[in-house]
């Protein structure tokens, strides 16, 4: 046993930074459900929006040679994702879940067709900072090499928490979420508000899909995403609406993520699907207990078609 | 269901002829429009194909070729038709009720994987295959029904949004076929594709006679037909209906919405697990990643274009089922990639969404001013 080898102290070590690496595609996505239902409308088709914005961040960093542009047009796809589930839902007697469900399925299809070109190239990587300089050991300079976008999260889950309660802004997003009449006796355009939150919302999914294809794990295939645009939307139901809330689950959510790939990393290749699957059986569990049918959820936006 | 409401108390005086063209002009609404939205979307995705820089012209003969042209793709276009009859009525019958149910994908898979394991400890004794295909079957509806049937228990008992619970439990069905196929029931003769044993030769599904297309297509259209009649000439479907169509309503009556919504997720989940067991014993031999080959989702579709009636489903399947069969011959025609499907099918969906909102809107179809 060389000095360096910490044993299994690995597994902890390796299951932070895989939660912070993997929380961060599920923050962004969490964050613009979040918005998107605090209007009072639900975009399960975030899932789709992450894979398309993980493709096209990917061509985009490809083609140009610069990440953090494909980032932004990962973002400005996933805007254009939002905006058309935001024109469709406000026309009358469409179902906003069966809309989700198309968007996603509309969405991979349009990622998949698109990138078939972009599998094989590698394009460049967002550079990370690293904060572990002052350990010797590998694996701990390893684990400290953090994203920016990390930090672009957390910064934005917090601005989000104390906009929603401080601001104008945030204040007309949740009244059209809580009470559309409401919103329409202040002489607010629901629809619009409606549509301008989900179209801000696809900026946030799509960003979310560029952190994983220029950066963990960093490049675009086929199976990138594994349900984290849908899990998000089961993550802010147990967060409670609340951004601030939404960061801690996605670390919790980044953390099962992360048990498979630290305990293969250690050695424990045993069950590696069933640890695979912890997420999904994570998200479920906590679904089962947070939720109840007898009472309405703290912080639900009233007019939110889920929880009706 | 709606059309019928006002039939003899508007016009009790109308002739019986005239009564009967009024009753076709409202349902023709149901046909029109549904078609209406797949000619848009079919002339969207040319306007795409375009912009691309190829022909739809081409596209769309080689989509009529590969998929209804000749009897070889009928066989092709039937044999995918088949599995997505039933993944549609996964979705169908539990949107009677007014639940969004799109894991269908998940219980295929684990109904045909619980089906090929059933069968093992059969054919391991030399038993004939009229005694393992009613156990793979049995093995292969009841896990089907137990997944989705949780999942209505789940939105009744603990009231977790059953679309969010179906789709994530697709997610652990892949998973737990994964786990065991690549692990503890790996076939260890099979070392390209993890597979579980196959079923033998002996105990495989043949055609029918004549189609060249397995019993699965016999027993989809089957059992479509049966749950037309249970859903729309039974009190239980009316029970349903009711429930679909309020709740509170249905409460209010004393329909015990709870054990409609369990059983009707059971029968819809059986349905999947039906798909599986003839994906494995009819197709396939043994099951492997192949069952996810996206029938569930590609159901979600069928069942809305069919509208939610276990009848229009049949139609709708031969059809999606002839666009998936003519992916490959685009494919190698075209230099498109294989995706390219997968877009058709998305534009149709979400163009077939859009057009809900038409309903009720041409007074073409509201005689008599309704």
């Amino acid at each position: 046993m060389n000095e360096t080898d910490i044993g299994f102290w690995g597994v902890p070590l390796a299951m932070f930074a895989g939660a912070i690496r993997v929380s961060t595609p599920f923050l962004f996505v969490s964050l613009g459900e979040c918005l998107t239902e605090k209007s009072g409308r639900i975009n399960l088709g975030l899932e789709g929006t992450l894979v398309f914005g993980a493709m096209s961040g990917y061509a985009v960093a490809y083609l140009t040679g610069s990440p953090w542009f494909g980032v932004f047009c990962a973002g400005l796809s996933g805007c254009f994702f939002g905006a058309i589930h935001g024109y469709i839902c406000k026309l009358p007697k469409v179902n906003d879940i069966a809309i989700g469900i198309a968007m996603m399925l509309f969405g991979t299809g349009l990622a998949f067709f698109f990138g078939k070109p972009f599998i094989q190239p590698q394009a460049p990587h967002l550079p990370s900072i690293s904060l572990g300089g002052w350990s010797s050991l590998p694996q701990v300079r390893s684990a400290l090499e953090i994203n920016p976008l990390f930090f672009i999260g957390i910064a934005l889950a917090v601005f989000m928490w104390w906009a929603f309660k401080n601001t104008r802004w945030g204040l007309i997003v949740r009244m059209t979420g809580d009470s559309a009449p409401a919103a329409l006796a202040m002489g607010y355009s629901v629809d619009w508000v409606r549509f301008l939150a989900t179209t801000v919302g696809g900026f946030f999914a799509g960003v979310g899909g560029a952190f994983l294809s220029l950066y963990y794990p960093g490049a675009w295939s086929e199976g990138l995403s594994s349900g984290q645009g849908l899990m998000a939307v089961a993550l802010v139901i147990f967060a409670r609406w609340n951004p601030l809330a939404c960061f801690g689950a996605a670390l919790l959510f980044g953390a099962a993520g992360a048990l498979g790939p630290a305990l293969q990393s250690v050695g424990i290749t045993q069950g590696y699907y069933f640890f695979n699957a912890a997420p999904y059986l994570l998200t479920l569990f906590i679904m089962i207990a947070s939720v109840s049918p007898k009472r309405s959820l703290k912080g639900a936006p009233g007019e939110l078609s889920i929880t009706k | 269901m709606a059309d019928t409401v006002n039939q003899g108390v508007v016009a009790p005086a109308a002739s019986a002829p005239a009564e009967f063209l009024d009753r076709i002009r409202r349902s023709s609404e149901y046909v029109v429009i549904p078609l209406f939205a797949l000619i848009v979307a079919g002339l969207i995705f040319s306007l795409f194909l375009f912009a691309l820089g190829h022909s739809p012209a081409t596209f769309f003969s080689l989509l009529w070729r590969g998929g209804f042209g000749t009897g070889f793709s009928w066989q092709n276009t039937l044999v995918r038709a088949a599995p997505l009859i039933f993944t549609g009525l996964c979705v169908a019958i539990p949107a009677r009720l007014g639940l969004t149910i799109v894991g269908g994908e998940g219980a295929l898979v684990l109904g045909g994987f619980t089906a090929a394991v059933a069968a093992i400890p059969f054919v391991h004794a030399g038993a004939p295959n009229y005694v393992v295909l009613p156990a793979m079957l049995l093995c292969a509806t009841l896990t089907g029904a137990a997944w989705i049937g949780l999942v209505g228990a789940l939105r009744h008992y603990r009231g977790i949004n059953e679309t969010i619970a179906s789709l994530l439990m697709s997610y652990i069905a892949i998973a737990i076929m994964n786990f065991f196929v690549e692990g503890a029931l790996r076939d260890p003769g099979n070392p390209n594709k993890p597979s579980t044993l196959p079923i033998g030769d002996a105990n495989m599904i043949g055609n029918i006679p004549g189609v060249g297309v397995h019993w699965g297509l016999a027993a989809g259209v089957l059992v479509a037909l049966a749950l037309w009649i249970l859903m729309n000439r039974t009190t239980f479907g009316f029970a349903a209906r009711v429930t679909g169509g309020n709740v509170r309503a249905a409460r209010a009556q004393g329909l015990s919405v709870g054990r409609l919504m369990v059983i009707s997720c059971a029968i819809a989940g059986a349905c999947a697990g039906l798909a599986g067991f003839f994906e494995v014993a009819a197709v396939q031999g043994r099951a492997n990643a192949s069952l996810a080959a996206g029938y569930g989702f590609t159901g979600i579709l069928v069942a809305f274009l069919a509208r939610q009636n276990a009848l229009a489903i049949i139609p709708v399947s031969i059809l999606l089922g002839g666009i998936a069969a003519a992916g490959g011959l685009i494919q190698r025609r075209m230099g498109m990639p294989d995706a390219t499907v997968l877009v058709l099918q998305g534009l149709m969906f979400v163009v077939l969404l859009v057009s809900e909102t038409l309903y009720g809107r041409f007074a073409f179809f509201r005689p008599k001013g309704n």
